[in-house]
């Protein structure tokens, strides 16, 4: 393989515009995966720390009981819009989309995504959703206090704005199939010559598997929520039992496009943890057909065990115990990446860089969250712990301490690539460790309330439990304290950091092998795949380290 | 544990250990060999890393070890919940109506109340109802919950083997005070029970209308159920 970087002098896509506007325009109305992947970047960045900042409001009013900031109201407000915010603005896009786009085309060797402006598309459709879900919180009537779930007839009763909120939801919906429907095209046509489907990168083949779900899944939320707009509008009794429907039937259509989503949150992180692992122990992955034939298997047999969100809704008895042990059986797979991912560590060259100490921290995290979906997958344990701050703690771990988690993994892996300078490697380890502490600190003991009756979505709590809501509140702080500084370290090097190399990390995957940043269509000439993903001998041919 | 108010408790507590200990000897079983790997086959040691690509005979013992443990899992989960779902012939039935932000407890002469007063060693059924939302009636101390949904009953069952007093909480989210629709199961000797339940018939009427200020405020801050108005919504 030719090695590219060595190319001094070379423009990068930065510097050269795909449309005849240079300055803001030359980004907005780009159709470069790359830009439109930073674009992402800039977007779902933005709305996680407004999360961020609004769960710092949440943890504020709960420190002490009774009221502490806050009226009742603003808190159910705050804790729909941040269930919101986070799970249709951050964690649904943020990998795929960010990630997924600017390295899904050079890790196939492809100069772009197969349907570059349908990308562009995509991404405004899910700017109009955002500021959908913006102007709902203006309109009269206020923002909307359902929980994240919607659930009837409490968004048919309220006379918040639900309409308007749910509705960009639906529309957040499109931009998600969209790029589903690209992705899927992209690995199906763009592989470069030799890529043959084992030879891909497993970030690939995750991020596949998501786009596979994303397409499928999507549809059944966008038909409810059309559903419940109608409802709502014009009185047609549907799932509102006042007028006839059935409610539970809007918890089954709910959560058949929402359990499945829990995969396309997961999905992409275990893509990033399978390119992170290897290259920092610099030999090949351990299993990595079961890891790449675990990732489908997840994304087809994830259907199946919507209703475990159910187990008290008052459904036969019957289908408990069937979604309880198809749940058990879902869980395997992601069990086994776990055991492969440590495997992959056996008998490596480990170089325990910031990356790679984030991927460390999301095993740990992760497998809390996995666990512990045990303990909720189990009947007995269910009906006790549902709707309680037991869940609350299960999932963060699952979807902070796991996807967020390698949200940063990712940002701090792929940093000098996308920018092509390096960060303060000594804060980064700093934030690494706060932020472990301050999750743990924020969501463990909510384990414990949660086993002790501690109901979900309270603004208010009984003495018992208020120690440990206060250590938790702390916790918030620290946690909070270290995702500021990452941003304000990652920010500062965008200005001031050194400048990377092509490869700073001996990485072998084809990202490795172009500059930083990269050049505007990625590869001069297309290149042609003779090794596995991981195959480190590659690095003498690439000169790496001379 | 002798001290549990319900048999079932002992079971849900039992399914908790049997599933947190061994997550537990998984989760240190996994941090461990992370961590051990990391300083064992540190770069700064300079061994040649060694490309293993898989075996298959670890494969398959680590997806059907994981298989046994969480069939384990699922069928304690399940008979300890089919235990609690099992309603004997004897079950005295009470009917648990739900509204935004109170509960109210209908015996079968008439009574109604909103504590709900049981005796102790008899299977009691709640009929569980909703005047309009979804709310699910969960009482921690016997670790037992269903929800409350408009137009379709369900129910719960428990059989309390100690007196007291304990909480009832609304699990499902139910709009503005739903963290104050709290109240209490009163568990009763059998005699007092009686007592209780045909001293009350006259008062019936009068106590019941307004059942959302009576509510028992001692556990929340008075200073929140007296602020917050239900009236604010619909
Ligand atoms: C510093 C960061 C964060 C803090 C302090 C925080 C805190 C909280 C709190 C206090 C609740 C409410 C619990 C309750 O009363 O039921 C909550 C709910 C929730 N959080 Fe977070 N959280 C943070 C980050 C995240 C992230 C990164 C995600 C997603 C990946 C997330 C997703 C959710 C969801 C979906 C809910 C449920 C909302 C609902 O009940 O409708 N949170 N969070
Ligand atoms: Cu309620």
């Amino acid at each position: 393989m030719i090695n590219e970087a060595a190319n001094p002098g070379e423009k990068s896509f930065y510097q050269v515009s795909t449309n005849k506007h240079t300055g803001i325009l030359s980004w907005l109305l780009t159709v470069d995966h790359k830009r439109i992947g930073i674009m992402y970047l800039i977007a779902i960045l933005s709305f996680f720390l407004v999360g961020v900042v609004i769960g710092l409001f949440m943890r504020w009013e709960l420190m002490f009981p009774g009221k502490t900031i806050m009226e009742a109201q603003t808190y159910n407000t705050l804790f729909t819009l941040h269930g919101v915010i986070m799970i249709f603005l951050f964690i649904i896009p943020g990998l795929p989309a960010i990630f997924g786009n600017f390295f899904l085309p050079i890790q196939l060797g492809a100069k772009d995504v197969a349907f570059p402006r349908l990308n562009l598309l995509s991404f405004y459709i899910y700017v109009i959703g955002a500021i959908l879900v913006l102007v709902s919180l203006f309109l009269p009537g206020g923002p909307i206090d359902t929980g994240w779930t919607f659930y009837i007839p409490y968004s048919i009763r309220t006379s918040t704005n639900v309409s308007m909120a749910i509705f960009a939801a639906f529309i957040l919906g499109f931009s998600s199939i969209l790029t589903g429907i690209n992705f899927v095209t992209t690995v199906h046509r763009l592989r470069a010559p030799g890529m043959t489907w084992f030879r891909m990168p497993l970030f690939v083949w995750s991020t596949y598997a998501t786009a596979w779900i994303q397409i499928i899944a999507t549809p059944v939320i966008g038909i409810t929520i059309l559903l419940v707009i109608i409802e709502r509008a014009f009185g047609v009794g549907i799932f509102d039992p006042a007028l006839g429907g059935d409610p539970i039937l809007f918890q089954h259509l709910f959560w058949i496009y929402s359990h499945p989503a829990v995969y396309i949150m997961i999905l992409p992180a275990m893509g990033v943890v399978s390119e992170i692992i290897p290259t920092f122990s610099r030999r090949t992955i351990f299993g990595y057909k079961q890891i790449a034939y675990s990732s489908l298997a997840i994304a087809f047999v994830g259907y199946l065990v919507w209703a475990h969100h159910m187990f008290t809704s008052g459904m036969s008895d019957t289908s408990r115990w069937i979604f309880s042990l198809l749940t058990f059986i879902v869980a395997l797979p992601s069990g086994v990446k776990i055991f492969n991912w440590v495997a992959t560590m056996y008998k490596g060259s480990i170089d325990p860089q910031v990356p790679f100490l984030w991927v460390m921290s999301f095993i740990f995290l992760f497998s809390i969250g996995g666990l512990t979906g045990l303990v909720v997958g189990a009947l007995a344990t269910d009906v006790h712990l549902h709707d309680t701050y037991f869940v609350v703690a299960h999932f963060h771990y699952v979807m902070f301490g796991g996807t967020g988690t390698i949200f940063f993994a990712a940002l701090h892996y792929w940093f000098p690539k996308m920018f092509g300078k390096m960060y303060n490697k000594r804060f980064a380890v700093i934030s690494v460790v706060l932020f472990f502490i301050g999750f743990n600190m924020l969501y463990f003991p909510k384990f414990i309330l949660g086993y002790m009756g501690m109901p979900r979505r309270y603004y208010d709590y009984l003495p018992e439990f208020a120690s440990l809501q206060l250590v938790s509140t702390i916790g918030s702080w620290i946690l909070a304290g270290a995702i500021f500084f990452v941003v304000g370290y990652l920010i500062h090097a965008l200005y001031k950091g050194k400048k990377a190399t092509a490869n700073p990390w001996g990485g072998v995957t084809l990202e490795w092998h172009i500059a930083s940043p990269p050049p505007m269509e990625n590869f001069h000439e297309i290149p042609t795949i003779t090794h596995e993903p991981y195959d480190f001998s590659q690095l003498k041919e690439m000169k790496y380290g001379e | 544990m002798g001290s549990a108010p319900t048999i079932h408790v002992e079971t849900v507590d039992f399914v908790m250990l049997y599933i947190v200990g061994i997550s537990v000897i998984l989760l240190l079983g996994i941090t461990v060999t992370m961590v051990y790997f990391v300083f064992k086959y540190n770069r700064k040691k300079g061994h040649k890393p060694v490309d293993i690509h898989g075996n298959i005979a670890l494969e398959v013992i680590w997806i059907a070890i994981p298989t046994l443990l969480v069939l384990s899992m699922f069928y304690f989960g399940y008979t300890g919940f089919m235990e609690m779902r099992k309603v004997d012939k004897s079950a005295y039935t009470i009917q648990a109506t739900a509204r935004m932000w109170a509960w109210e407890f209908g015996y079968d002469n008439g009574l109604r109340s909103d504590t709900l007063y049981v005796p102790i060693d008899q299977t009691i059924t709640l009929k569980l109802v909703s005047v309009d939302v979804n709310h699910s009636l969960f009482i921690p101390a016997f670790r037992i919950k269903e929800d409350v949904v408009m137009g379709k009953t369900n129910y719960l069952s428990f059989k309390a083997k100690e007196t007291g007093a304990f909480d009832i909480a609304c699990a499902e989210y139910c709009g503005l005070n739903h963290s104050m629709m709290y109240s209490k199961v009163i568990v009763m000797p059998k005699n007092e029970f009686d007592k209780w339940l045909n001293s009350q018939i006259e008062k019936d009427s009068l106590s019941t209308q307004d059942s959302t200020k009576t509510k028992d405020s001692s556990s929340i801050k008075n200073s929140l159920s007296s602020k917050d108005s239900p009236s604010g919504k619909n």
